[in-house]
C-alpha cells in the first residue's frame, strides 16, 4: 500500500517536475559552450554571458563555460545539432563568422536550420589598416593606388580564405574594381601576426577586427583607414571615419550571440531571451561589454533568426563572387 | 648588450609558483632520463596536455619543460655508470667510464663527479644561451613570409644530420610529417583538405594527439615487447662523495667539454650524442697518455656529461631566437607554444621576453636545483631503475589517455592518438626514428603557409625567394649545414672507433 502511494507521489514528483521544466524555468546547470581554445571570440562572448547573467542575478548558479574546439565553431555546431539538441541548459557562442562558414557549407552536413538562433549581445566591426608610415591618409587614396597598381598590393588578414578578414580583403578589391578572384591575400594566424607584416613592410593593407587594431592605432603602430560600421564608433575610434563617409559602400559587422538545439521548448528558449533582455538592460551589462571593446548590439528571438538566415543567404552570394 | 630580458626572467623564474614548477620538472626530468626506456621527449609528451589543461601560463609550462629536458641530461647518466645502459641517447659515452668505475666499487663516486660536471656544464651553457639569444633576436624586424619559407629549408637542411646513419629513412619520416601536416583547412584556398567530413579533422591533427601517440604509446608497446631482457643493476655504490683531486683533474676536460657542447647545441640538427662523442674524443686525444680511457678515466667520465648538458641549453638558442628547433625535444616545445597560441620565431624575444627570459633564468635555478637533488639523492633515483614494467606501462598509458583527452575533451582524439601510437610502433619495428616526423609536422604547416603567402605577395614570382640579405644568408647557411654536422660526426665516429 505505502509502496503505491510512494510510487504515486514520486510519478506526481516527475510530472510536476516535467511541468516546470517545461515552463521555462531557469536551467539548474547553466553552460556556455566555446567552440574554440580558451582566449578567443568565443570565450569572450561566454564569459560576457556569464558574467553579465551572474552579476544581474538572472541565473543563481554561475554559468560553466566549457570549450570544443575543431573548425572555428564546427565541431561545437555539429555536437549541439546531433547530440544536445534537446538540452535546455545549453548555450554556445557564434558570430557572424559561424554564418560565413555555414554559407560556404563548411559545418558539415548541417545548415542554419539544425539550430535555434537565440540572440546577439554585442557587436564588433571590421577595419582596413595600414603601416604607421604608410603613404595613404583616408580610404579613398588607398583605393586610388589599388587601382592604378593591383598587382602591387597584397593584403593581409588574420584568418584563413573564406574568412571574415579575407571578406573584408575581397570588399576593398571590389570596391577598387578589381576582380577580388584576383587579390593578393596574405593568410596568417592572427592580428598581431597581420600588424607585424605591416611593420616589416611585407604587405601595404590588412583587414581586422576594431577591437583587436585599436589599441595598436593608439600605439602609433598602424593606422585605421576606415571602419567598416554603418555609423562611426564611440570611444576611442570616433575620429576614424566610416567607409560609407568615405563613399565606400562596405560594411563589415561582426555580431557576437548565441544558439541553442533545435529541440530546446519554446518556453526554455524564452527564457533565455528574456534572461538576456533584461540583463542587457542595466549599467552593469554596458559596463562588462564595453571592458571586452564591444559596441552595442541587441537582437533577439525571431529578429535575430531572420538576420541569421538573411546573412547566410548574403554570404553565399559575396562568397561566389570572390571565388569560393 | 641589452640583458633586461634575463633580469626580467630570474623575477618570472623566482616566483613560488615557478619555482615549484621547476623542481617538479627537474625531478620527474632526473627520473625519466634514468630510466633507460623513456628519454626527455617521453617525458615532455606526456606531462605538456597535463599543464596545458591545468591552466597553467605558457611561461610555467615552458620552465617546466625546460626543466625536464635537463634533468634528463642528468638523470641519462645514472643508469649509464650503473647498468651500462644508457637512459638517453646524450648518455652513451657517459657509459665508456662510468661503468668501469662501478665495476671497480666507485659506483657513488662516479655519480656525484658527473653530478658536478653536469652542473658546470649546464651553468656554462645557460650563459651562452643568455648572451647569445639576444644577439641573434635582433635579426627579427626583417622577417617576412619569404625569409621565414627559406629559414624552414634551412631547419629540414639540418635534420639529414640528425639521424645521419639512415638518411633515407630520416627523409621518409619527415616526409611523413610533411603530410601530416596537409590535413585540415588550407589557409590559401579555404578548402579542407584530407578531413574525410569529420569536423574533427578540421582543423588538422592535433600537436598533443601525434606527440603522445608516436612516443609515448610506441615506447610503451616497446617496453611490453622487451619484456624479460634481462639487466644487472650494481647497487655497491661505495663512497657518495667525489674526490677534490679528481675535481681538479676534471676541470680542464669539463670547461673544454662545455664549450664543445655548447656550440654542437647551437648548430641544429646535432643533439647531445653527437656533442658527446665529440667531447670525449677530444679529451682523448688531448689527455689520454696512459691509455686509462675507457678503463674508468674520471676525465672520460666528466667530458661528455659536461658536454650534453651544455648541449641541451645550446639547442635553446636556435629554438628561442629563430623558432628552429634543434632536437625532437624542442621541436616539442615549440609546437607547445604554438598550443598557447604563441608563434615561435624571430619575433617571440620581443613580443614575449616574459617567456624567453623565465625560461633561460630558470635553467640556472634549475641546474642549482638539479645539483641539490643529484648529490644527495642519488640513491633514491638509482632505485628507480627497479620499477617493473607492469607499473611502468599502464602509468604511461594512463597518464596518455588524461593527458588527451582532458585537453581536448573528444573521444576521437583518444583513438587517434591509439591509432598514431600503432602506427608508430610499426615504424619504430621498421627501424624509422620519430623525431624527424614530428620535426616534419611543425615546420611543414609552417613552410607551406609561408610560401604560399610569400608567391600570393609577389603574385607568383619565384624570385622573391632570392630577394632579400636574409635570405641569401639562410640560403648559404642551409648548404652549409648539410655538409658540416655530416663532417662532425663522421670525424667523431672514425676516432671512437678506433682501436685503445
Amino acid at each position: 500500500m505505502s509502496k503505491i502511494l510512494m510510487n504515486t507521489l514520486f510519478g506526481a514528483a516527475v510530472v510536476m517536475f516535467a511541468f516546470v521544466a517545461s515552463a521555462g524555468a531557469e536551467p539548474a546547470k547553466p553552460e556556455c559552450l566555446a567552440g574554440a581554445k580558451p582566449g578567443g571570440g568565443f570565450d569572450l562572448t561566454c564569459r560576457l554571458a556569464a558574467d553579465a547573467l551572474l552579476k544581474t542575478k538572472q541565473i543563481s548558479a554561475p554559468m560553466a563555460v566549457t570549450y570544443m574546439e575543431g573548425g572555428v565553431g564546427a565541431v561545437a555546431y555539429n555536437h549541439v545539432a546531433s547530440k544536445r539538441s534537446k538540452d535546455a541548459n545549453l548555450i554556445t557562442a557564434a558570430s557572424s563568422g559561424s554564418a560565413l562558414l555555414l554559407a560556404q557549407g563548411k559545418f558539415g552536413h548541417y545548415d542554419e536550420g539544425a539550430v535555434r538562433w537565440l540572440g546577439a549581445i554585442g557587436a564588433d566591426y571590421g577595419v582596413l589598416v595600414v603601416a604607421a608610415d604608410s603613404p595613404y591618409k583616408t580610404l579613398g587614396e588607398l583605393v586610388e593606388a589599388y587601382k592604378a597598381n593591383p598587382a602591387d598590393f597584397a593584403i593581409a588578414g588574420g584568418g584563413a580564405v573564406g574568412s571574415q578578414d579575407w571578406m573584408k580583403g575581397s570588399l576593398l578589391a571590389k570596391a577598387a574594381g578589381q576582380d577580388p578572384k584576383q587579390m593578393r591575400y596574405v593568410a596568417l594566424e592572427g592580428g598581431g601576426a597581420v600588424l607585424t607584416a605591416l611593420e616589416g613592410g611585407h604587405v601595404k593593407v590588412g583587414s581586422g577586427d576594431a577591437a583587436e587594431m585599436v589599441k595598436h592605432h593608439l600605439a602609433g603602430k598602424i593606422r585605421i583607414l576606415a571602419v567598416m560600421a554603418p555609423a562611426r564608433l564611440p570611444g576611442d575610434l570616433a575620429d576614424v571615419p566610416t567607409a560609407r563617409e568615405q563613399g565606400f559602400n562596405i560594411d563589415w559587422p561582426v555580431w557576437r550571440g548565441f544558439y541553442v538545439g533545435k529541440e530546446v521548448s519554446d518556453a526554455d528558449y524564452d527564457w533565455w531571451v528574456q534572461a538576456f533582455k533584461k540583463a542587457m538592460d542595466t549599467p552593469e551589462f554596458a559596463r562588462e561589454r564595453e571592458a571586452r571593446g564591444l559596441f552595442e548590439f541587441k537582437l533577439f528571438g525571431k529578429d535575430f533568426d531572420e538576420r541569421v538566415r538573411a546573412d547566410v543567404a548574403q554570404f553565399k552570394i559575396l562568397a561566389k563572387e570572390a571565388g569560393m | 648588450m641589452n640583458l633586461d630580458y634575463l633580469w626580467q626572467g630570474f623575477a618570472v623564474a623566482l616566483t613560488g609558483q615557478n619555482l615549484l614548477v621547476g623542481f617538479v620538472g627537474c625531478f620527474i626530468g632526473t627520473l625519466v632520463g634514468a630510466l633507460p626506456a623513456i628519454g626527455p621527449i617521453n617525458g615532455i609528451a606526456l606531462l605538456l596536455p597535463i599543464a596545458y589543461t591545468m591552466g597553467l601560463p605558457a611561461e610555467s609550462t615552458m620552465i617546466l619543460l625546460a626543466a625536464i629536458y635537463c634533468g634528463a641530461e642528468y638523470g641519462g647518466r645514472i643508469s649509464s655508470i650503473l647498468l651500462n645502459v644508457p637512459g638517453d641517447a646524450g648518455a652513451v659515452m657517459t657509459a665508456m667510464d662510468g661503468y668501469p668505475m662501478a665495476k671497480q666499487g666507485r659506483a657513488g663516486e662516479a655519480l656525484a663527479l658527473s653530478g658536478l660536471s653536469s652542473f658546470v656544464g649546464g651553468m656554462l651553457g645557460s650563459l651562452g644561451l643568455a648572451l647569445f639569444a639576444p644577439l641573434l633576436s635582433r635579426l627579427a624586424v626583417g622577417f617576412g613570409p619569404a625569409e621565414y619559407f627559406v629559414l624552414m629549408i634551412f631547419a629540414f637542411a639540418t635534420l639529414g644530420s640528425m639521424v645521419g646513419s639512415q638518411p633515407v629513412k630520416t627523409l621518409i619520416g619527415c616526409a611523413l610529417g610533411l603530410m601530416l601536416a596537409t590535413i585540415g583547412l588550407d589557409a590559401t584556398s579555404g578548402a579542407y583538405r584530407f578531413t574525410f567530413d569529420q569536423p574533427e579533422l578540421s582543423d588538422g591533427i592535433e600537436f598533443v594527439v601525434l606527440v603522445i601517440g608516436l612516443f609515448s604509446i610506441s615506447e610503451a608497446l616497446i617496453i611490453l615487447e622487451n619484456q624479460g631482457r634481462g639487466m644487472t643493476v650494481i647497487r655497491e655504490l661505495g663512497r657518495m662523495t667525489a674526490r677534490m683531486s679528481d675535481i681538479v683533474r676534471c676541470t680542464g676536460a669539463t670547461i673544454r667539454s662545455s664549450v664543445i657542447g655548447f656550440v654542437v647545441g647551437v648548430l641544429p640538427g646535432t643533439g647531445a650524442s653527437v656533442s658527446s662523442a665529440i667531447s670525449y674524443t677530444t679529451e682523448k686525444r688531448l689527455s689520454d697518455t696512459e691509455g686509462t680511457f675507457g678503463k674508468g678515466d674520471v676525465r672520460g667520465l666528466a667530458a661528455p656529461e659536461a658536454a650534453n648538458n651544455a648541449t641541451a641549453c645550446g639547442a635553446f638558442v636556435p629554438m628561442l631566437t629563430l623558432g628552429v628547433p634543434g632536437s625532437g625535444t624542442t621541436a616539442v616545445m615549440l609546437g607547445a607554444l604554438m598550443l598557447y597560441n604563441i608563434q615561435p620565431g624571430p619575433m617571440l624575444l620581443t613580443e614575449h621576453p616574459e617567456i624567453v627570459g623565465g625560461l633561460v633564468a630558470s635553467l640556472f635555478v634549475g641546474n642549482v636545483i638539479l645539483l641539490a637533488l643529484n648529490l644527495p639523492l642519488v640513491q633514491i633515483f638509482a632505485r628507480v631503475l627497479t620499477v617493473p614494467n607492469w607499473l611502468l606501462v599502464p602509468g604511461i598509458l594512463v597518464l596518455s589517455v588524461v593527458g588527451v583527452y582532458s585537453s581536448h575533451s573528444s573521444v576521437f582524439a583518444v583513438f587517434l592518438m591509439m591509432g598514431i601510437g600503432m602506427a608508430g610502433w610499426l615504424l619504430r619495428k621498421a627501424g624509422f626514428d620519430m623525431a624527424p616526423i614530428i620535426l616534419g609536422f611543425v615546420l611543414g604547416r609552417v613552410m607551406e603557409v609561408n610560401l604560399r603567402n610569400a608567391l600570393a605577395i609577389s603574385g607568383g614570382e619565384i624570385s622573391i625567394l632570392f630577394s632579400s640579405t636574409i635570405c641569401i644568408v639562410l640560403w648559404i647557411m642551409a648548404a652549409a649545414v648539410t655538409i658540416l654536422p655530416a663532417y662532425l660526426s663522421r670525424r667523431a665516429r672514425v676516432r671512437t672507433l678506433q682501436p685503445t
